[in-house]
């Protein structure tokens, strides 16, 4: 393999044109394990910075396996084996050993709204405080800005030390983004972010989604497609462990190159 | 026909439950019935004579040593062990071991472990029948039970706090002590009320292991009976039941005290726990 | 090709981190320590019993076989045979189970089918306190109570006997029987009685045809452990055995099971004397793990 520095930009694909992003996460041929069983195949892909990212296609087919790599989640389960490689920022990260670094770089937020069993403002301050930082000025400022930044300051700027479990679903998961927020990441992973909530809290977090993207590098697995279509700049088809087809939004929604992927948009499976 | 069968047999049911209530109700009254009478402020915080009248301090603090000694060392162990099989160990033949050998442990009849700190703690490493001798035997008795119970309650801890955390970036010790184990804590507190229960409970391994002297402890390297032991001496020795059962009425009531506490804490702490 | 970019330093790990890391070794090695305790706690046991209970036959010419089928204990003569405490044990263990077990399945089956949820729920947490109550306690009744009821009304010269060590072991186990076979009867899924009930199968019939037998392994944990209890029990045995050494052939017999011998004697034995206290130790421990090895098998096929 090859581990030439090259200067990012003049790596960015020739092909594309200038008003393209840099790319974030590069990643090449991978594919994935668990146990006997192969989950991922050759998976390669190109995420660019600054753009919302879309993974879609049926249960099982690999969009939320290939999530969990971008941040090695999947190393937490016996058994798992990956190969190929997975650059985030000239760094490959199956190379490293700083799982640590990796996952303050790159956040994630689950399915499900996962706070933990404590106040607001200690599950926003987890992460920062696990990184060492004590100065409770800082942790104050770090809060606040996460919340804001989640659009969810408003909402539960007078109850910070109340129990963040006393929230609706859509309130916590909103929180949940504020959490990762606060490690001042510069990708953010989402994990069907709004399967859980009602309709009016899927479109406030939706709407956080888009105004996220000017500061943070986001890669959603959504099971909505309509979701896809409105927040995603690009969008990757995901069957049976492998990328089908990965496009402009636009183009994979009104006329992708692929039967399959064409089959899937137009809900005749999945 | 059938339905005849049906009624016996609910006749049976019927009068097996009585039956069990009825004995189980009966223990209590009676040690209750008999005991009660001696009960009082002297009998409780005063010192043991020898020649009758006196109180059971000597054997109430013997019985506070002995639960305090075993469950400092026995508390730490058994939690990180369990931290150890549910939080850090690959499955395979090194768990399945430990498991096997925790299970083991918890079917060892007491007067086997009696056997083993006579032996082990008493004379090999030369503790002498001692209180300390007789936790040091307790540690090893109560260590599956914190095992077990701290596992439980490991179990419970819902898999997405741990993701939650680790997708932080922070480490596995950092999720443990700081989510984990204080989500696992009223579980983890109730095992170790209930293994207070099973130390005060216990006689043949301490009978075995602390002798029976009926006096004050000078220190935890003096032979000693608890309460139970004591229970057992004065009806062996002297056949005195009376002695006998307001004893019990005492480890009775803690007992009864632990389980309480026991419940009130898991119930408490799972609704306080947001 | 694979003409992605990779950075040369890239795989270097930050300070801070690396104290982290160091740490997250340090701390798993340590929980790993702790687990391995218990591993070593079983093999100190086994060791240190086994060691001392098989020296009189390895290096003092004494025959195992005479100590298992020697019906004489005296250890001032020299004689070392445990039949009696054997037979006790079994005799004590066998009756205790054939009183006890149904008793306390049927009372577990009343708990947790026929009995009203008000009168369980008082009833269940108050056996299940009772497993916790001191042994001896048991024993401090039975020799108050039941040991001079069969004196008494069986017209012996002394109540201390198998029968009264029967009795109390009976009741002993109650708590543990009742408790683990509510937990099982209580864990068989309602569509199992329902349809039982839809083929117009009586509600007691059920019972006994559908949920018991769906139960079993549950139930059989709970006679398991219930006979580890009898089988391991001393002090409240002591108690009321008589603590005789013969074979008995009656209920009404005194016996020394087991445990009980151990008890009596380690307060001032030594010497081989000793050590054949530990070899008795040896048959009982074997006992346990007979049944530790049976109990093992039922939960796996209760896994299935």
């Amino acid at each position: 393999m090859n581990t030439t520095v090259i200067d990012r930009k003049t790596a960015t694909d020739k092909s594309a044109n200038t008003t393209e992003q840099q790319t974030k996460i590069a990643v090449k041929d991978l594919n994935l394990f668990y146990g006997e069983k192969q989950a991922l195949f050759d998976v390669s892909i190109d995420i660019k910075e600054k753009e919302v990212t879309a993974l879609i296609g049926p249960s099982g087919c690999g969009k939320s396996t290939f999530l969990r790599t971008l941040n090695r989640m999947n190393d937490l389960i016996d058994g798992v084996k990956i190969n190929g490689k997975m650059v985030i920022d000239g760094e490959d990260i199956y190379q490293s050993n700083d799982v640590i670094k990796l996952r303050t770089k790159v956040g994630m937020v689950f399915q499900k709204p996962n706070l933990f069993p404590m106040s607001i403002y200690d599950n926003v301050a987890y992460g920062p405080r696990m990184q060492g930082i004590k100065n409770k000025a800082e942790l104050n400022k770090i809060v606040e800005e996460s919340l804001r930044g989640a659009a969810i300051w408003d909402e539960v700027k007078d109850r910070l030390k109340s129990s963040a479990l006393g929230l609706s679903g859509g309130q916590q998961q909103r929180v949940c983004i504020a959490r990762a927020i606060a490690m001042k990441p510069e990708v953010i992973l989402m994990d069907e972010p709004t399967s859980a909530l009602d309709p009016i809290s899927t479109l406030k977090v939706e709407e956080l989604i888009a105004s996220m993207k000017k500061e943070y590098t986001i890669v959603i697995v959504t099971h909505n497609m309509q979701q896809a279509a409105r927040v995603s700049d690009k969008t990757a088809f995901f069957l049976n462990g492998e990328i089908i087809e990965f496009d402009e939004t636009n183009k994979i929604f009104s006329m992708p190159s692929d039967q399959r992927t064409e089959d899937y948009v137009t809900g005749r499976f999945g | 026909m059938r339905k005849l069968k049906d009624k016996i047999l609910l006749g049976l049911l019927w009068f097996a439950a009585f039956l069990t209530v009825a004995v189980l109700v009966m223990i209590v009254g009676y040690i209750f019935y008999k005991g009660i009478g001696l009960i009082s402020f002297d009998f409780i915080f005063g010192d043991y004579s020898p020649s009758g009248g006196g109180g059971i301090l000597p054997m109430i603090v013997t019985t506070i040593y002995t639960i305090v000694i075993s469950l400092l060392i026995a508390t730490p162990i058994g939690i990180l062990a369990a931290v150890y099989l549910q939080e850090y160990a690959k499955q395979g033949r090194l768990v399945n071991t430990i498991r096997f050998a925790t299970e083991s442990l918890t079917g060892i009849p007491s007067i086997i472990y009696g056997l083993f700190g006579a032996v082990f703690f008493v004379t090999t490493l030369k503790l002498g029948m001692s209180i300390i001798a007789a936790s040091l035997t307790l540690t090893i008795i109560v260590l599956p039970v914190i095992i077990r119970t701290t596992e439980e309650s490991l179990k419970t801890v819902p898999r997405t706090y741990r993701e939650g955390s680790l997708a932080l970036g922070t480490t596995k010790l950092q999720t443990l002590y700081k989510v984990i184990l204080p989500s696992a804590m009223p579980g983890i507190l109730s095992g170790l009320i209930l293994s207070m229960g099973r130390i005060i409970g216990e006689s043949a391994a301490i009978f075995l292991t602390a002798g029976t002297v009926a006096a004050m402890p000078a220190s935890i390297f003096s032979s000693a009976r608890t309460l139970t032991v004591h229970s057992f001496l004065v009806t062996q020795e002297a056949g005195d039941i009376e002695l006998a059962a307001a004893v019990g009425v005492v480890l009775i009531v803690l007992i009864l005290i632990l389980n309480l506490t026991a419940t009130f804490i898991s119930k408490k702490l799972n609704k306080a726990n947001y | 090709m694979s003409s992605i970019p990779v950075k040369k330093d890239a795989g270097e790990i930050g300070k801070a981190n690396k104290r982290k890391y160091i740490l997250e070794k340090v701390s798993g090695r340590v929980f790993l320590f702790c687990a391995l305790l218990s591993v070593v706690s079983l093999l100190l046991i086994i060791g240190f019993v086994f060691y001392k209970g098989s020296h009189p036959f390895i290096a003092e010419g004494y025959s195992f076989i005479d100590f298992l089928l020697g019906s004489d204990w005296v250890p001032s003569e020299d004689k070392f045979g445990i039949l009696p405490m054997i037979v006790a044990s079994i005799y004590a263990t066998i009756g205790a189970l054939i009183i006890g077990v149904p008793i306390g399945l049927f009372t577990a089956i009343f708990l947790a089918e026929i009995a009203p949820r008000s009168v369980a729920k008082i009833i269940s947490p108050a056996v299940q306190l009772l497993a916790g109550i001191p042994s001896v306690l048991y024993g401090v009744f039975g020799l108050a109570i039941i040991v001079p009821f069969l004196q008494n009304n069986l017209g012996l010269i002394k109540g201390q006997s198998l029968i009264a060590v029967i009795i109390v072991l009976a009741i002993m186990m109650l708590p543990t029987v009742v408790t683990v076979a509510e937990t099982a009867i209580r864990a068989v899924p309602k569509a199992y009685r329902e349809g039982s009930l839809a083929l117009g199968v009586s509600p007691i019939g059920t019972i006994f045809k559908v949920v018991v037998p769906a139960a079993k392994s549950g139930i059989m944990t709970a006679i398991v452990l219930g006979m580890g209890r009898a089988i391991g029990e001393t002090m409240a045995v002591i108690l009321v055995a008589g603590n005789s050494l013969v074979i008995p052939t009656s209920l009404t017999d005194s016996i020394r099971p087991l445990t009980t011998n151990i008890a009596l004697e380690m307060g001032y034995a030594f010497g081989t004397h000793q050590e054949m206290l530990f070899a008795t130790g040896i048959v009982l421990f074997s006992f346990i793990l007979i049944l530790n090895f049976v109990l093992a098998r039922i939960s796996s096929k209760g896994g299935n």
